[in-house]
């Protein structure tokens, strides 16, 4: 096995505004800041100039870009050229879901002010770059309990401490 | 103390969350970066407090910031503090920050390792899932051999599903980093595959998946425990997870691919997730060597669903994958392609692009003037430059494919004004000549058109062929003196340098047609007009910065100055300007230099100086032992050879050689020399093992076809001996020897599959150069496996009857593996078998040609097959199973290297070693040399006492190293190559052959 073919199948996940504007980032693959700075650039460039009721596939370097508009927010999903476009768009439904289900009705606004838990569901949904949980209902029953566990953290901590 | 807590509480009462910087960020538009440089300034304070919560805080807002793309590596030790606060809140804002920020170039990750080994064992296990969550991320080769056994206790001993299914996943990225852990964890791993929780089980399946992908061979032997998930499972993402991993495995294991055939088949008749439907049609179609028609025509079918659905993305995939299936059953394909020119309507760019990719391949003799036609259309109604362009190049693309072969009416493709036309083309095109000189002036006239947006797409090179042809064949023009005018137009200087110059240059030669035309009138004034439009057109062409161009016009316009002065003393110059371009150029048949005869007298192949001592004494000694034979009875030649005497000789000769560090310089050869010899038995080229004995059942001699495997096989390789022998007396010959070979039976023999690729276009009087051009000189052809171009392979077969009755009708079939493929006549499907063309009558033998197309070298293929034929007399058809063994050795050609070459190579470093041992050999080490280089055609690089290093190259150019030594009976073998797998299974063969002996 060698370190050169090492990647998985999901590379990144973007989530960005109808401006071009960075909303969300996730990479399952380490890769130096300049790196990921080109990459957005040319990500949000290259679907945000796409005729609306296109389909959702580009293909970019060798990768296959899958990208999906909800409401005000792209999200756009990088996955390696042998892997299945529907899968990927079904990845991408599925995290809006827990986002919904998460929010309750879900906005752009959610996602900006409460960043750090778009990120925990994702990496409860996610885990390097592979699909950790298929069942809905036990990634919402894992996102729910830790974050008992931070409120109560946190209200401990709230208390005066003398 | 309390009163420092007291103080940190107020403070944090002040400072700023991540929803009062994001708020301020999104009030501070106008001037934002400064904004965060002042927010940034804060953090840093934040950051030198001693309490957590303030760190934390602070730590959350800089990975925001980092997402906005602010550095924020300066802060990796206070995000490692903040991941080893005990409070799971922080914890978890600490991982996050880690995960979002570092990489594995972040030195602070080595000070983690304690952190996370103890977060891994906590009793919490939402600790242990951010822990795993956050290496996920930043895991490095050291960070993966440390914990590793951290995460296999994990995934054994794990007392809750969501430990257990995290740390399975982690393993395949530990296994990445860290390869040494995969042997020992593999066994746990593969149990997870039946855990009782879906989850975990999925977890193992996917991390099973993809190392099997990166590696299918080592788990081909967990095909039985995923044939049996895949039956069973319901979960469409394991299920798509599955049908990939056979994907990767059937191509190593072709009957994986009959027994799949038929659950894929269910699937795609009973899913309704699209997603699952799109794996199966797609795995299908990737392994068709192994499906039925009928398969692919319901992937078809169900492509032409996805292809009619109002869904863009189903569309989109539709055609994808039709294009797949066009290569391999384009009949299939071709009878959908109205839906496919409907596609071109649709107003999504990428699908209108995806049809013409599937559109080009699809064109035939018949549909392509309706299809271009078609195309023609959209071209006019088109929008958007980059569609427009994209649409002409494959309008050109689908004209001029294979040489032009589907252009049946030519009349029709000079008219279309895009497709490009080679002068080659149109010289071929005799008759249609004048036409087509008519075309290319019109195309002239109006080439201000094409210019503008056709020079980035390069279709102005039509002008280039246009030009000469007009010049070329101006006699045959309307009005050459309007396309003269048109030739010098100011215009022309914008275009590309090569094309202006044909322009100037044939310019000239219009201006002599002109002249002739104008003289032959009364008037000369006409003919002194054109000189003067020469002569103050030209000069723009004398200022052109491009070379030729240059040249050609300064020439040109000296001499039309020359010709204006004559001119004016009334010559007539018509005549002598013709003159300057008389002759007309015939159509040459690429081939067609071979067809000059050679003056008598003129000997090419002799050589001009002496040759080499060493070559000319290899030479004469195989010319006495053929001297003394009768070409024409070429069956007991060998026998007729006084054996003594061939082994006193081939014994000097292999002692020679075996002092001779450079012996194998004259490899072809020497090599032969040793297949002469009758000790060997093993035929380098392509063993045909018949693993079946043909038995032919109620035939009196029947019961002689059952020991006949092995005398087959001896006999077999006699006639390859004998071939040998044969292509050596050609070569010979070929070599100005002037020996007269004789008739070569083999000559006579039609083949079966002529590798001729190139269908031309020719014109009658230039008749295509046959097969003159297969060199005998050409080392392959002396192996009996020709090369022609990387990846076909000629295979020889020869036929010989054994029985008493006569053979008819035999068919030779193989079953394709994915790797390499019998060429089939075109219309013929991936299982037909080619007919043998000949009969066979008792007692005689025959020789077949095969072509194959093989993908990769590296590794040896054994392809099963089956020869069916006709016995005359009881007229019963029969059957004869046999394998094609195509050995690695066999894509090796004997390369002499030199010394200093050859460690050179070694040093490079771009090699990889390997090594075998022999135990055993009882053979004196020349001897052991010899063998490797005749069995495996490698030549000796430098030979001291009792080591010798060894050489080789395959036909694609990998370097084959060896260092070969010997002590006592034990023979070690060093190997180094730029491919590990071809020099792995090179090794294994070169074991082989000791281990016959």
């Amino acid at each position: 096995m060698s370190h050169d073919n090492s990647k998985p199948l999901m590379r990144f996940l973007l989530l960005f505004s109808r401006q071009g504007k960075l909303r969300l980032q996730k990479w399952f693959t380490p890769m130096s800041d300049r790196e990921k700075k080109k990459i957005i650039r040319d990500m949000t460039t290259m679907v945000l100039a796409r005729q609306p009721r296109s389909c959702n596939f580009l293909h970019w370097k060798d990768l296959k870009i899958i990208y999906k508009r909800y409401a005000s927010l792209y999200f756009c999903l990088a996955i390696e050229s042998q892997e299945n476009e529907l899968l990927a768009l079904e990845v991408i439904h599925r995290y809006v879901e827990l986002l919904d289900k998460y929010f309750g009705n879900v906005c752009e606004l959610d996602i900006i002010f409460n960043f750090e838990k778009a990120y925990f569901i994702l990496d409860e949904f996610l885990m390097g770059g592979e699909i950790q949980e298929t069942s809905k209902q036990v990634v919402n029953r894992c996102i729910e309990s830790s974050d008992m566990l931070q409120e109560t953290m946190e209200e401990y901590m709230s208390k005066p401490a003398f | 103390m309390a009163l420092k807590i007291v103080k940190g509480s107020i403070d944090r009462m002040f400072d700023k969350n991540l929803q009062d910087l994001v708020r301020g960020i999104r009030n501070h538009k106008e001037d934002e970066a400064k904004y965060i440089s002042t927010c940034i300034d804060e953090i840093k304070q934040e950051l030198k407090q001693d309490n957590i919560a303030v760190k934390a805080n602070a730590v959350c807002k800089l990975t925001y910031l980092q997402m906005l793309g602010y550095d924020v590596s300066w802060a990796a030790f206070n995000i490692v503090e903040v991941m080893s606060s005990s409070k799971f809140t922080y914890k978890r804002i600490g991982y996050l920050a880690a995960s979002q920020c570092f990489h594995e170039s972040t030195d602070v990750i080595m000070l983690t390792t304690n952190q996370i080994r103890k977060d891994l064992s906590s009793p919490n296990q939402y600790d242990t899932g951010v822990a795993l969550t956050g290496l996920s991320c930043f895991v490095t080769p050291d960070l993966a051999r440390d914990l590793a056994n951290d995460i296999m206790t994990l995934v054994s001993h794990g007392d809750c599903v969501k430990r257990k299914r995290c740390s399975v996943l982690i393993m395949y990225k530990v296994f990445l980093k860290y390869p040494e852990s995969l042997r020992p964890a593999f066994p746990r791993l593969k149990e997870k595959l039946e855990d009782p929780d879906p989850g975990v089980q999925s977890a193992a399946v996917n991390v099973i998946c993809e190392l099997a992908r990166r590696n299918p061979k080592n788990y081909l032997s967990l095909a039985p425990l995923f044939f049996k998930l895949m039956t069973s499972s319901t979960n469409n993402w394991v299920l798509i997870k599955i049908i990939k991993l056979f994907g990767a495995l059937t191509p190593l294991e072709p009957r994986l691919g009959k027994k799949l055939i038929e659950p894929l088949t269910n699937l795609i008749h009973s899913t309704s997730a699209m997603s699952l439907l799109y794996e199966c049609v797609n795995t299908v179609i990737a392994g068709q060597y192994c499906s039925s028609v009928g398969s692919v025509v319901l992937c078809v079918q169900k492509l032409r669903i996805l292809i009619e659905d109002s869904d863009q993305n189903l569309k989109y995939l539709g055609l994808l994958a039709m294009s797949k299936i066009l290569k391999t059953h384009p009949k299939s394909v071709q009878s959908h392609k109205d839906l496919i020119l409907q596609c071109l309507d649709d107003k999504d760019e990428s699908i209108r692009l995806r049809a013409l990719d599937l559109l080009y391949g699809m064109v035939s003799k018949k549909n392509l003037m309706e299809i271009v036609k078609k195309l023609m259309l959209h071209v006019d109604k088109a929008e958007g430059t980059t569609y427009r362009d994209e649409l002409l190049t494959k309008i050109i693309d689908i004209c001029s494919q294979s040489n032009y072969q589907y252009i049946t009416n030519f009349e029709w493709s000079v008219s279309q004004p895009v497709t490009p036309h080679p002068p080659g083309i149109s010289v071929s095109w005799w008759t249609i000549r004048v036409f087509a000189v008519a075309q290319m002036a019109t195309l002239l006239d109006n080439a201000h058109l094409l210019t503008g947006s056709m020079q980035r797409n390069g279709i102005c090179e039509v002008l280039y062929a246009a030009a000469w042809i007009c010049g070329e064949f101006s006699e045959h023009l309307e009005n050459p003196l309007q396309t003269l005018e048109a030739m010098l137009r100011p215009k022309v200087a914008t275009l590309p340098g090569h094309i202006q110059a044909v322009y100037v240059q044939n310019a000239a030669k219009l201006f002599a047609t002109v002249l002739k035309s104008q003289e032959g009138n009364t008037d000369s004034t006409t003919a002194q007009e054109t000189s003067q439009l020469m002569i103050d057109r030209l000069p723009l062409f004398v200022q052109s910065a491009n070379l030729e161009v240059q040249e050609r016009a300064s020439c040109i316009l000296q001499l039309v100055k020359y010709i204006q002065k004559l001119q004016q003393k009334d010559v007539e110059v018509a005549e002598e300007v013709i003159a300057l371009f008389a002759g007309e150029l015939n159509p040459v048949a690429p081939k067609a230099q071979k067809k000059v005869p050679v003056p008598e007298g003129l000997d090419l192949d002799a050589w001009i100086n002496e040759p080499p001592s060493e070559s000319e004494s290899e030479d004469e000694q195989p010319k006495a032992i053929f001297a003394k034979e009768e070409p024409k009875h070429s069956r007991p030649r060998h026998t007729e050879v006084d054996e003594k005497e061939l082994a006193r000789r081939r014994e000097a000769r292999k002692q020679e050689q075996a002092n001779n560090p450079f012996y194998i310089k004259a490899s072809p050869s020497s090599q032969k020399v040793y297949q002469d010899a009758p000790g060997v038995e093993h035929i380098p080229v392509v063993q045909i093992d018949l693993s079946v004995p043909l038995k032919v059942p109620g035939l009196p001699m029947s019961d002689q076809y059952v020991k006949l495997e092995e005398e087959r096989r001896q006999k077999e390789r006699a006639e390859k001996k004998k071939k040998e022998k044969k292509k050596r007396k050609e070569k010979r010959s070929g070599r100005g020897k002037k020996h007269d070979s004789g008739p070569e039976s083999e000559e006579d023999i039609t083949p079966a599959h002529m590798v001729d690729i190139v269908t031309e276009e020719m014109p009658e009087n230039a008749l295509p150069s046959d097969d003159d051009d297969k060199d005998p000189n050409d080392p392959h052809k002396i192996l009996s496996l020709h090369f022609f171009g990387p990846f076909q392979v000629v295979v020889s077969v020869i036929f010989e009857n054994k029985c008493d009755s006569f053979l008819k009708s035999m068919e030779f079939n193989v079953l394709d593996s994915l790797n390499s493929k019998l060429q089939r006549p075109e219309g013929s499907g991936p299982h037909d078998g080619l007919t043998v063309p000949f009969q066979l009558p008792p007692g005689v033998s025959n020789e077949a040609r095969f072509v194959f197309t093989v993908q990769s070298i590296v590794m040896p293929q054994k392809l099963k097959g089956t020869l069916t034929f006709i016995v005359k007399d009881s007229s019963t058809h029969e059957k004869l199973d046999f394998k094609l063994h195509f050995t690695c050795t066999s894509y090796l050609i004997t390369t002499p290297c030199y010394s200093d070459a050859f460690a050179k190579l070694l040093e490079s470093g771009d090699l990889k070693g390997s090594s075998v041992r022999l135990e055993g050999v009882n053979m004196p080490f020349h001897h052991l040399l010899a063998r490797i280089c005749f069995h495996h055609h490698f030549s000796v690089v430098e030979r001291i006492d009792s080591c010798a290093s060894m050489y080789s190259r395959s036909i694609q150019g990998h370097h084959v190293c060896l260092l070969v030594k010997t002590s006592g009976q034990t023979v070690s073998i060093d190997a180094k190559c730029d491919e590990p797998t071809l020099l792995g299974n090179v090794l294994d063969e070169i074991k082989q052959t000791f281990s016959q002996c």
